[in-house]
C-alpha cells in the first residue's frame, strides 16, 4: 500500500519535472533555431505569423556569427501548418560546425508587428561530439577508408581472441594518448611556438606513454598485464596512434573533441579487427589457391570490407 | 663494389618492402590513387631512409643498445621533419594530397626495421646502398600500384589519356587499393613458384 502511494508520488513528481523541462525548452525555442539538413534552418516564432510576410525572403538576414558582414542568401521559406515555425532553405550548404544568426525583420503576427527577432542557430556540443565519433568510427573508418594501421590489422587479425585483446588495449591507449598529445600541443608547443616539432614530440609522447603503461600495468595489475601486455609494445608501430593527434591538430579540436576522435578511432579499429578475424578464422578452412594463401587473400577480403564500409559514406544523423 | 650493387638489387625485387616483406602497407594502399602521389611519397621515403641509415651507421658505436629504438625513432623523426618542410616548397599541390602520410613516415615499419637489421651493424657505405635499395624498392611498389590503379580507374597515366574505355571507378575507391595489392602479391608468389618450384610463405606483416 505504502509502496504504491510512493510510486504514484514519484510518477507525478517525474511528470511535473518533465513538464517544466519541456516548458523551459519551449520558451527557449522561441529564440533559437536548429539545422534541419545541411542547407536548411528551422526557426520557430512561438506565435502564428502572417503567411505573406513569412514567405518574403527579404525579411530575413542570415549570417555566420563570426563575420556578420557576409550575408547568406535565403532561397525559399516554407511555413508549417500552424504557421508558428518556418524552414529557411539555402542554395549552398551551410557550415554546420559554426554558429549562425537569423534576424527576422518586422515580424507580423495576427495583424501586429512584433519588431525584430533574433535567432541563434548552432549545433549543441553533444551533436558535434557524436558526429566526430560516428565519423571516426564508421564513415571514415581508419582501416577501411583511410588505410591506416594496416600493419597491425593484418598482423593480429588471425584469431578472434587476439583481435579482441588488441582492440580493447588499443582503444584505451588511443583515448589517453589523444588527451596527452592535445595537452602537450596546446600548453607547450603552441605556447612556445614550436609547432614544427609536432612530429618528433608526438611520437616521443606516444612511445613514452606506452612504455609507462607497460611498467605501471606490470606492477599494478599483473593479470591484466598478462592479457594485454603483448599488444602494448606493438601499438607504437601503429600509424593510427600518431595520425589521430595530427588530425586533431589539423582540425583545431579541443579537449573533448580530441578525446572523442581518439575513442572513435579506437572503437573503429577494434571493430575492423574483429570483423576481419571472424572472416580469417573461416578462411583457414577454405581451399584458397596456393599463391593466394596468407596475405594476398587477406588483402582481397579487406577490399571487400572496404566496399561494404563505403555504404556508410553520406551517413549523417544531425 | 659488387656487393653494393647486390644490396641495391636486393631491396628492389627479392626483398621488395611492399610485395615481399609486406612492411609499411598503409601508404601503399592509401596514396596510390595516382602515379604522381606514389612518386612523391616514394621520393620522400628514399630521402628519409637513406639519411637515417647513414646517420645511424655513422653513430652506431655511440648508441647504447638499450635505448636504440627511441634513438632510431628520434633520428627518423628528425629527417621526416626536414622533408616535411622541403616538400611543400617543391610541389605544394601534390604535397597537400600526401601530407598526412609524409608525416607518418616516422612510423613506417620498413625504415626502422632496416636501421635495426642493417645500418646498426654495417659501416656507412653499405648502409647507404641498403637504404637506397630499400627506398627504390618502396618507390617501385608505390609507382606500380599507382600506375595500375590510375590506368584502370581513370584511363590515364600522369594525367595523359591512355585507355579509351570507360573508367573502372572501383580502382580509385579505397577497396581497389586492397584488391590491386593482393593480386600483385599473388603474382609475385606465382613468379617465385615458377622459378624455384615452391610457394613462399608470405612476410610477417608488421
Amino acid at each position: 500500500m505504502k509502496k504504491t502511494r510512493f510510486s504514484r508520488a514519484t510518477a507525478i513528481l517525474g511528470t511535473l519535472v518533465l513538464l517544466t523541462l519541456l516548458c523551459v525548452n519551449f520558451s527557449e525555442a522561441a529564440l533559437s533555431g536548429s539545422f534541419k539538413k545541411d542547407n536548411e534552418i528551422t526557426i520557430s516564432f512561438g506565435t502564428p505569423v502572417d503567411e505573406a510576410w513569412a514567405k518574403n525572403t527579404a525579411n530575413y538576414n542570415v549570417f555566420q556569427k563570426t563575420d556578420p558582414d557576409i550575408r547568406v542568401p535565403v532561397e525559399s521559406v516554407t511555413l508549417d501548418s500552424r504557421k508558428t515555425s518556418a524552414d529557411l532553405k539555402f542554395q549552398d550548404p551551410l557550415n554546420l560546425s559554426s554558429e549562425y544568426t537569423v534576424e527576422a525583420k518586422d515580424v507580423l503576427s495576427e495583424g501586429k508587428t512584433l519588431g525584430k527577432l533574433e535567432f541563434s542557430v548552432k549545433k549543441s556540443q553533444a551533436q558535434i561530439l557524436f558526429t566526430i565519433l560516428l565519423g571516426a568510427m564508421l564513415i571514415n573508418n581508419f582501416v577501411f577508408t583511410k588505410y591506416l594501421g594496416l600493419c597491425i590489422f593484418f598482423g593480429v587479425s588471425q584469431k578472434k581472441d587476439t583481435a579482441i585483446g588488441m582492440g580493447i588495449t588499443f582503444t584505451l591507449v588511443m583515448v589517453l594518448s589523444a588527451i596527452f598529445c592535445w595537452a602537450i600541443y596546446t600548453y607547450i608547443l603552441k605556447a612556445l611556438q614550436l609547432q614544427f616539432l609536432q612530429i618528433i614530440v608526438f611520437i616521443g609522447t606516444v612511445a613514452i606513454f606506452v612504455q609507462a603503461m607497460d611498467t605501471i600495468l606490470r606492477k599494478v595489475n599483473p593479470f591484466l598485464f598478462k592479457k594485454l601486455g603483448v599488444y602494448l609494445v606493438l601499438i607504437v608501430t601503429n600509424c593510427i596512434i600518431l595520425a589521430v593527434p595530427l588530425i586533431n591538430v589539423d582540425s583545431g579540436y579541443g579537449l573533448f573533441e580530441s578525446m572523442t576522435e581518439g575513442l572513435g578511432a579506437g572503437v573503429g579499429f577494434a571493430l575492423a579487427l574483429f570483423l576481419m578475424a571472424c572472416v580469417r578464422e573461416k578462411l583457414e578452412l577454405c581451399r584458397v589457391p596456393a599463391v593466394f594463401k596468407g596475405l594476398p587473400i587477406a588483402f582481397v577480403v579487406a577490399g571487400m570490407f572496404a566496399l561494404a564500409f563505403l555504404g556508410f559514406s553520406g551517413l549523417s544523423i544531425f | 663494389m659488387n656487393r653494393n650493387v647486390q644490396l641495391l638489387w636486393n631491396g628492389l625485387i627479392p626483398e621488395n618492402p611492399i610485395f615481399r616483406l609486406a612492411l609499411s602497407m598503409c601508404p601503399a594502399v592509401a596514396v596510390t590513387t595516382s602515379v604522381e602521389n606514389g612518386l612523391m611519397l616514394g621520393l620522400a621515403v628514399i630521402f628519409v631512409q637513406v639519411f637515417s641509415s647513414c646517420t645511424v651507421a655513422m653513430f652506431r658505436s655511440y648508441i647504447h643498445p638499450r635505448i636504440r629504438i627511441p634513438a632510431y625513432v628520434i633520428v627518423i623523426a628528425l629527417w621526416v621533419t626536414v622533408i616535411d618542410m622541403i616538400l611543400p616548397v617543391i610541389s605544394p599541390d601534390v604535397y597537400k594530397k600526401v601530407e598526412l602520410f609524409v608525416k607518418l613516415i616516422v612510423v613506417f615499419a620498413i625504415i626502422i626495421s632496416r636501421l635495426e637489421l642493417f645500418a646498426s651493424k654495417e659501416p656507412l657505405v653499405p648502409s647507404f646502398f641498403d637504404g637506397l635499395g630499400m627506398g627504390l624498392g618502396f618507390l617501385l611498389g608505390l609507382v606500380v600500384t599507382g600506375a595500375i590503379r590510375e590506368l584502370l580507374g581513370t584511363g590515364r597515366i600522369f594525367g595523359f589519356e591512355v585507355l579509351d574505355s570507360g573508367p573502372l571507378l572501383i580502382m580509385i575507391l579505397p577497396a581497389g587499393g586492397f584488391f590491386v595489392i593482393g593480386f600483385i602479391m599473388a603474382a609475385f608468389n606465382y613468379i617465385e613458384y615458377k622459378i624455384t618450384g615452391k610457394i613462399p610463405t608470405s612476410g610477417g606483416a608488421h
